[in-house]
């Protein structure tokens, strides 16, 4: 069984970033990169479940300037098979991503397709959904745990009322949350393994497609920003405020 | 002001272990902002098995045309393989097709997109016109103003920034349409449903929230956190530390990648105030936190800071209110 893990680069979560002055966009030329961490608990579980014997192959696709090669070595040294670079400097919505994913699961027929529940940038929350519906596929979303079967698969999601289990048909797409795996790190020799796997680089052109963007951004603005308040010395200060002051009590 | 164009919208009404979820009327409350700008006429879209009560309850929503009911075997648990491509064909008929920014309207509203070759807008916090939305980003960190001009607009509706609508006196008209013929992708197994809000109000809904993060260092711990709940008749929410620890269910965590919160007061009681704890409680009116740490980010964005021993400074609290 083949899985297709799309991966994202990100700015690091622990980065602070702000929206530029100009409002045409964030401050993040100079922010620190790394792997979104939704994409990378799910190269994790595609690895997981190769080493369990599940998976024979792991391929991971990032669509995005030569930079995301970065994080496609990153997994490979993870211990995805091979990757796929899909080239082009166009920062491309949900949709239009959803539809070039669509084109390589056509080439690659893989039997589980693994994303990351939402990008922590845009946070949009809808890549996996658009590609399950282009593909005809059903979908587990907010996967916190995933059980592979002869021919289908069963997966928990994080729902706001709690859990719920579902069995997919196969081939599904899966979205993964936080609690499904604790990513490994990458380990020396690992690292050394992944520069002679192949990664495979597409120009997006070829893929040719409607990927012009349907949303106009007019403007990224910082939100209004919480006023820090007072220390107050003890509790029985903290509910006089809250009553007197605050008038929340 | 005069409204020179009329539209119509879709509405999807969720529902919850207790049927009609509250959630609902705080989406109705972002269709009347949109109202400021159009003369909207809304139908309301309750679709599942035995969901006929739910229906006559959403009738009860003023300033709304009609409830349509789908009640039949197909749309069971509202599973996304038989409800999108149904909603996306009943959906062209409307200008705008809306529904929560909820872990339901997550995963239904973008594959109904994609199949009607649609770019939603989601998690939108603010209506300025017809068709300019804003949405965060970076949790939170970042506002973002889009503008769509596509056949249907597709909105899903942070709920905790909008105000919720009342209950009318009149009753729309509940009209039974055919429900999503039955479907082979997807099936149920078992629901964990972890919480069922009899006693204490659901979290997003509450006027007080009291979150508790890895300084409570047990699931017994957090026992302290429902006391002084219990007091202040709030809900309780957790950091995804105290989640991932196991102090608490996954449904209570707070963050860009929970829930998101605004109620009157949040009391955040031994947790850091990480960047993405914060996307989901930014907007809460009142902010409290009790810290041993005099650094911790969390009393940048407090109004009241306590720096104390938590298992301290929570039994006097209760002892004080
Ligand atoms: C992609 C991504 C998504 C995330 N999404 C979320 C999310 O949705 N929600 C979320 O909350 N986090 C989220 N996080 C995690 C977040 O970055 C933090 O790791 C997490 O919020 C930390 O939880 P905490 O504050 O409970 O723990 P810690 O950061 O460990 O803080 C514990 C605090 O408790 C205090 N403390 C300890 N003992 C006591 C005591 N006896 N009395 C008083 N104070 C005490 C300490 O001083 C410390 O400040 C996400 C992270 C990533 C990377």
């Amino acid at each position: 069984m083949k899985i297709l893990v799309a991966i994202k680069r990100v700015v690091d979560p622990v980065v602070r970033v702000r929206p530029l002055v100009d409002g045409n966009g964030m401050d993040i030329a100079k922010a620190r990169t790394v792997t979104n961490p939704f994409c990378e608990i799910a190269v994790e579980e595609a690895v997981r479940l190769k080493e369990q014997g599940v998976a024979t192959e792991v391929v991971v696709v990032s669509i995005g300037p030569p930079s995301v090669q970065e994080q496609l070595r990153n997994a490979l040294a993870l211990g995805a098979d091979r990757a796929l670079h899909i080239q082009t400097d166009s920062s491309l919505e949900p949709l239009s991503i959803a539809k070039v994913l669509r084109v390589i699961v056509s080439q690659e027929l893989p039997q589980l397709i693994l994303l990351g529940k939402q990008s922590i940038d845009g946070d949009h929350n809808q890549t996996g959904q658009m590609l399950a519906a282009l593909c005809g596929y059903p979908q587990g979303t907010f996967a916190s745990h995933i059980d592979y079967k002869k021919d289908e698969v069963w997966v928990t999601r994080e729902l706001d009322s709690g859990l719920e289990t579902l069995a997919l048909a196969l081939p599904a797409v899966i979205t993964t949350d936080l609690r499904l795996n604790q990513p490994r790190f990458p380990t020396m020799p690992n690292i050394m393994k992944a520069r002679q796997k192949p990664l495979e680089i597409i120009a997006l052109e070829t893929i040719s497609m409607d990927v012009q963007p349907r949303l106009q951004t007019l403007a990224v603005e910082a939100p209004k920003l919480r006023q820090q308040g007072v220390k107050v010395v003890d509790v029985a200060e903290l509910v006089d405020k809250l009553r007197q002051e605050a008038k929340v009590l | 002001m005069t409204l020179l164009n009329n539209s119509t919208a879709l509405v999807v009404i969720e529902q919850d272990a207790t049927g009609f979820s509250p959630i609902n009327l705080k989406v109705m409350g972002a269709i009347e902002c949109l109202r400021k700008f159009t003369r909207l006429t809304v139908d309301l879209l309750v679709v599942g098995k035995d969901c006929t009560a739910v229906a006559e309850t959403a009738a009860r929503i003023p300033g709304i045309r009609q409830v349509l009911v789908a009640d039949g075997s197909g749309g069971e648990h509202q599973l996304s393989e038989a409800l999108s491509p149904w909603l996306a064909d009943l959906a062209f008929a409307y200008d705008y097709l809306v529904m929560g920014s909820t872990t339901f309207g997550k995963n239904l509203l973008p594959r109904v997109a994609a199949l009607m070759d649609i770019q939603p807008v989601t998690d939108v916090v603010a209506i300025e016109s017809t068709n300019t939305f804003q949405r965060p980003i970076y949790a939170g960190n970042a506002l973002m103003r889009v503008m769509t001009d596509q056949a249907t607009t597709l909105l899903s509706i942070r709920a905790s920034v909008f105000t919720a609508v009342r209950f009318g006196e009149l009753v729309a008209p509940v009209i039974a349409i055919a429900p999503p013929p039955a479907q082979v992708l997807s099936r149920l197994l078992s629901q964990q449903q972890v919480q069922v809000y009899t006693e204490r109000p659901e979290l997003t809904a509450a006027r007080v929230v009291v979150s508790g993060g890895r300084g409570l260092q047990s699931g017994d711990n957090f026992q302290l956190l429902y006391q002084l709940a219990d007091k202040l008749e709030a809900a309780v929410g957790a950091s995804r530390a105290a989640v991932d620890a196991g102090f608490a269910a996954n449904d209570i965590q707070v963050g860009q990648t929970g829930k998101v919160v605004a109620p009157e007061l949040y009391i955040a009681v031994g947790l850091s105030g990480a960047i993405q704890h914060i996307a989901g409680m930014r907007d809460s009116k009142v902010v409290v936190a009790i810290n041993k740490d005099p650094d911790a980010p969390i009393f940048q964005v407090a109004d009241y800071g306590l720096v104390a021993d938590l298992f301290t400074a929570i039994p006097e609290l209760i002892e004080l209110l």
